[in-house]
């Protein structure tokens, strides 16, 4: 069974078709790529598939259930690394990530306890008790990324996770998502095609709403009769809405 | 528990604003110095301690409002909001999180007023706890037009309908500063529409032990504090189910 199944997902803002009949399928533990220039019905997509917009048509199911249906169960089970940092800034790290866990159901201890295996895994045992706004960009990225695992989601929405980061942060997470992979069925949204490449099974290209393009890297260039992903990408997702 | 969870961590945000502590208490209570030495050189009824707490106590609570509807804006404005809605946190651990936390800190923020008014000479006595519960209707009134604030506005729109438009508006019309009487009929019509001179008014009568008289006032009170929760809570669950995070 797919982890990840949208049929004829459409979602209107006014006259705007921001997501156009998306027809996706998407297997467990596998990372998914959903690439496209701002605009194209990426961050749609991920609103609907967490259950933070309705879509206007259509409907996706997430581990069995319905987005529209069965909102509370997809939530349960899934978590979000938005693209901005998500943090409460006067808290610590420690109390982020504890006020994570006990939103999704842990009991105190349980909470202290998955905290200390998430700050070692994450590296922020060094920084737990700082407050969550005086740390730096990377830093705080990265405490946003550990709040998005402490629920153990068996779905994780990574969109553009890495913005922002210098080169060491981004190859850091880069690791950190890899171990994921297998375990974790992840959507992956980011503009940096190098890190489409490298982290995601499979890649989907988003353009003007529409799919454009759906399979591994090799088959999209393949497909495209392009010498790497970024003319691929180009090739596919260059056309602007109204040179259609 | 998940309502408890999000109750905790709006409590560590809001106190550990030091901004937020200086306004909700330092403001009323160095306000109250002043009048009170003012009432000291020259004697004013109105600013007896008797009378002048109660009403020092409600402006105070107007500052609940800022607090909560910034908080509310700011979390509205940043990806906290988008995290937490993906959260399985419903509409009711929303609220009941941004406002129980304020009703401790409200209360408080009372007893801190009686008890600087006791060392400028209040003469301690039951009726202070019973005024403190009075004042409970008047404090979800605030937490309920913080929250709608909040849930409507931006910050920097909070801060300038609640900080600003709100705080002088609950004093100019609750009485505190000087007698309704003495500005004329339209403006104490308008006042007595209002909710703001009833909560003082009901705070000076428990004060002077008259609770009969108390209650009426508290009516309006809890007329305005019910109606303005049941508004916050219809646009915030409005907002929640609506594509606007």
């Amino acid at each position: 069974m797919n982890t990840i199944q949208t049929i004829q997902l459409s979602k209107r803002y006014g006259q705007k078709l921001a997501l156009d009949n998306l027809n996706l399928e998407i297997a467990k533990g596998e990372l998914f790529g959903l690439l496209g220039v701002n605009g194209a019905g990426k961050s749609t997509a991920i609103k609907i598939l967490s259950c933070v917009s309705r879509p206007s048509q259509g409907d996706a199911r997430v581990l069995g259930y319905s987005v529209t249906l069965q909102p509370f169960e997809v939530k349960r089970r899934i978590n979000i690394s938005p693209q901005e940092t998500a943090i409460a800034p006067n808290l610590s790290v420690r109390e982020n990530l504890e006020f994570i866990a006990r939103i999704y159901g842990c009991g105190r201890q349980t909470a202290h306890d998955k905290t200390d295996t998430v700050l070692a895994s994450s590296g922020l045992e060094a920084i737990e008790y700082e407050k969550a706004r005086v740390l730096s960009g990377g830093w705080q990225r990265r405490l946003s990324i550990a709040m998005a695992l402490i629920s153990d989601p068996q779905v994780l929405f990574l969109d553009e996770p890495t913005l922002g980061l210098d080169v060491l942060a981004r190859r850091e997470l880069w690791m950190l998502i890899q171990k994921l992979k297998g375990e974790v069925t992840m959507i992956l949204t980011t503009h940096y095609l190098e890190e489409a490449e490298a982290l995601s099974d499979r890649i989907g290209i988003l353009a003007n709403g529409k799919l454009k393009a759906i399979g591994t890297v090799a088959e999209i260039k393949q497909r495209t009769h392009s010498p790497n992903l970024e003319e691929a990408f180009i090739s596919l997702a260059g056309e602007r809405e109204g040179q259609a | 528990m998940r309502t408890l969870a999000f109750a905790d961590r709006n409590s560590k945000e809001i106190l550990r604003d030091v901004l937020n502590l200086a306004f909700g208490l330092g403001f009323p209570v160095v306000l109250l110095l002043l009048l009170t030495a003012i009432q000291a050189n020259v004697p004013v009824d109105l600013f007896r301690l008797d009378q002048l707490t109660p009403g020092m106590a409600m402006f105070g609570l107007s500052f609940i409002s800022l607090f909560s509807g910034t908080l509310i804006a700011k979390d509205r404005s940043s990806s906290l909001m988008m995290r937490l809605f993906t959260s399985p946190m419903k509409a009711r651990d929303f609220i009941l999180g941004y406002t129980l936390p304020l009703l401790p800190m409200a209360i408080a923020q009372v007893g801190v007023c009686f008890g600087v008014a006791c060392l400028l000479g209040l003469t301690p006595s039951w009726s202070i706890l019973t005024t403190l519960l009075v004042l409970i209707p008047a404090a979800l009134l605030f937490i309920a037009i913080g929250l709608l604030c909040g849930t409507i506005f931006n910050d920097k729109q909070v801060g300038s309908i609640c900080g600003a438009l709100l705080t002088n508006l609950s004093a100019w019309l609750s009485g505190t500063w000087f007698d309704l009487n003495l500005v004329g009929d339209t403006f104490k019509k308008v006042a007595n529409l209002l909710p703001f001179s009833h909560a003082v008014n009901a705070g000076r009568a428990a004060l002077a032990g008259n609770l009969p008289a108390a209650y009426p006032e508290l009516v309006w009170v809890s007329a305005y504090a019910i109606a303005l929760l049941a508004i916050a809570i219809l646009v915030f669950t409005h907002k929640m189910d609506s594509d606007r995070v």
